[in-house]
């Protein structure tokens, strides 16, 4: 019964891990480029909520939605003023800039939050689930996580299959310039893609701080890189693949705590990652991509 | 007035000048050939005519619009639609999203369903695998799908850059069949292309490009037997 509980608690870090890999990927593949701040973007959502809870006393589900709404601004703002100038540089000036947004987004919450991190109260107030009269039990939060999770991932789907602004999105992860000659504005497209990926990682951190309930400036730095490591494992770019990869680094992460050794979770989260990469470097749902000269 | 009309156009790419202040027009309803050895700075033209590329100095009129100040995205509204060199498909998506893609700017839903009947009774072969993924078509039929997905703009005027580069002669013919056929329907069309000969058989004018400079210009008819462009373009 450990193993199974294990076993839940990782497919539930897993589907907080896939909804921030769902950002990774999505801005990626359009804009392709990495985002190294999108880990940030989930404290600042977290901050939010809290803010809105404990100061303004509003409920859980009000505040996580003002967190949408203020990470999805800040997603396009980051983009207009730090990352839409250098659309035409190296993608390495972009690395550092996206590292250089990650520092200011930590500093900015150390300065307004102090160092002291905060507890968070959950905002999921769902039922848990008992099974096998109560020997395995599901908490709220992660039943929570695992729903919204697979929610999202349906209408991200949807969303970019099947509508007019979602087939843009595909045109210019493609080819930007043929994409222009659609007339599709390609500047408005990638504002949109990270307007979708800053809000789905407000979500993350609804999520993430109520299963986790510790807040400080750097609670998003290392759910960060772990998403990374599991939208480059899922294969960057895929929507499924996200999914995928984001349920087995939790699953792994979890199971390697609990069985192998705390202290080196981490360390073989990544050497899982460096053994697929070496059998297949785009991925487990990668594409191959085509560079075009 | 012309439909289109450029004056002294100048472009560079950082300190290479590729257009040394050309000028040409293009009247409703012609049919333009420009043509030109490689690195002349056709294609440079067309990606400066449509956005891609920005103008230096210089002047682009359509329909009384000035266009080296108009973001590529809009000037497709405006009704210039651009057929580009290598066919630019999305490969990954499949030929009818392409071709969705392609009526990206129009809102009428009756007229965009018309204009796709009209481009599969055009294209037979597209109708066939519109659920396949471009990628996986034949270089001839990506080239269909690229015209048919400018047609699906519903554009005034129709800028073709090298459509029949890389296909077999089977195909170059057929593709040349198609663009008589559209400007049989009163199409415009400016057309770029290293097949010289076939160009001027079915262009009214032509301009000749010799390394970002107009040098010669006229009726098709009369380029056709000119003997620099017999010697030059025509191998002969």
């Amino acid at each position: 019964m450990a193993f199974l509980d294990n076993l839940i608690n990782g497919i539930s870090l897993g589907s907080i891990y896939a909804v921030i890999a769902l950002g990774y990927t999505l801005v990626y593949g359009i804009a392709k480029m990495l985002n190294f701040a999108h880990g940030d973007v989930i404290m600042v959502g977290g901050y939010v909520i809290f803010t809105a809870m404990t100061s303004m006393h509003l409920n859980g589900y009000l505040s996580v939605l003002i967190a949408i709404l203020c990470c999805t601004i800040l997603g396009i703002v980051i983009e207009k003023i730090a990352y839409k100038p250098l659309r035409q540089a190296t993608s390495l000036a972009v690395l550092i800039t996206a590292i250089g947004v990650s520092y200011f987004l930590q500093n900015m919450a150390l300065l307004i939050f102090g160092e002291k991190p905060v507890t968070f109260t959950s905002v999921v107030n769902i039922p848990k689930i008992s099974l096998f009269d109560g020997q395995i039990v599901i908490k709220s939060e992660a039943v929570a996580s695992i729903i919204i999770s697979v929610l999202i991932v349906i209408f991200l789907s949807l969303f970019i299959n099947k509508t007019k602004s979602g087939r843009a999105m595909l045109a210019v992860s493609e080819d930007k310039d043929a994409a222009r000659l659609m007339g599709i504005n390609v500047n408005k497209t990638i504002s949109l893609t990270f307007a979708i990926g800053s809000g789905l990682a407000a979500v993350a951190g609804a999520l993430l701080c109520s299963t986790y309930p510790v807040l400080s400036n750097t609670t998003g730095a290392m759910p960060g890189i772990k998403a990374f490591v599991a939208a480059v494992f899922g294969g960057i770019g895929s929507i499924p693949g996200a999914m995928i990869g984001g349920l087995l680094i939790g699953v792994i992460e979890i199971l390697g705590r609990a069985y192998i050794s705390p202290q080196l979770a981490d360390a073989i989260v990544f050497a899982v990652l460096i053994v697929v990469l070496m059998v297949k470097p785009t991925g487990i749902l990668g594409k191959k991509v085509n560079e075009k000269v | 007035m012309a439909m289109l009309e450029i004056k002294d156009l100048s472009v560079f790419y950082g300190v290479i000048q590729a257009l040394k202040g050309i000028s040409f027009e293009v009247n409703e309803g012609e049919v333009i050939a420009l043509i030109g050895a490689n690195g002349a700075g056709k294609t440079t033209t067309l990606h400066t005519l449509t956005g891609i590329l920005p103008a230096k100095s210089g002047s682009i009129m359509f329909n009384g619009t000035e266009l080296t100040k108009t973001p590529a995205h809009k000037i497709v509204k405006m009704g210039i639609a651009h057929v580009p060199e290598g066919r630019r498909i999305f490969q990954q998506l499949t030929v009818l999203d392409n071709l969705k893609l392609g009526a990206f700017t129009r809102n009428d839903k009756d007229g965009i369903a018309e204009d796709m009947n009209l481009i599969y009774k055009r294209f037979p072969r597209l109708e066939e695998r519109k659920s396949q993924i471009a990628g996986t078509l034949s270089g001839g039929e990506q080239q269909m799908l690229a015209m048919g997905r400018a047609l699906m703009s519903r554009p005034k005027i129709i800028v073709m850059d090298e459509p029949s580069m890389g296909l077999s002669p089977i195909f170059v013919s057929e593709i040349f069949d198609i663009i008589e056929s559209i400007r049989k329907d009163g199409m415009t069309v400016l057309l770029v292309e290293q097949n010289a000969k076939k160009a001027l058989a079915i262009a009214d004018r032509a301009y000749v490009l010799e390394t970002g400079r107009i040098t010669l210009s006229g009726k098709a008819s009369d380029l056709i037997n000119d003997e620099k462009v017999k010697k030059a373009y025509l191998g002969e």
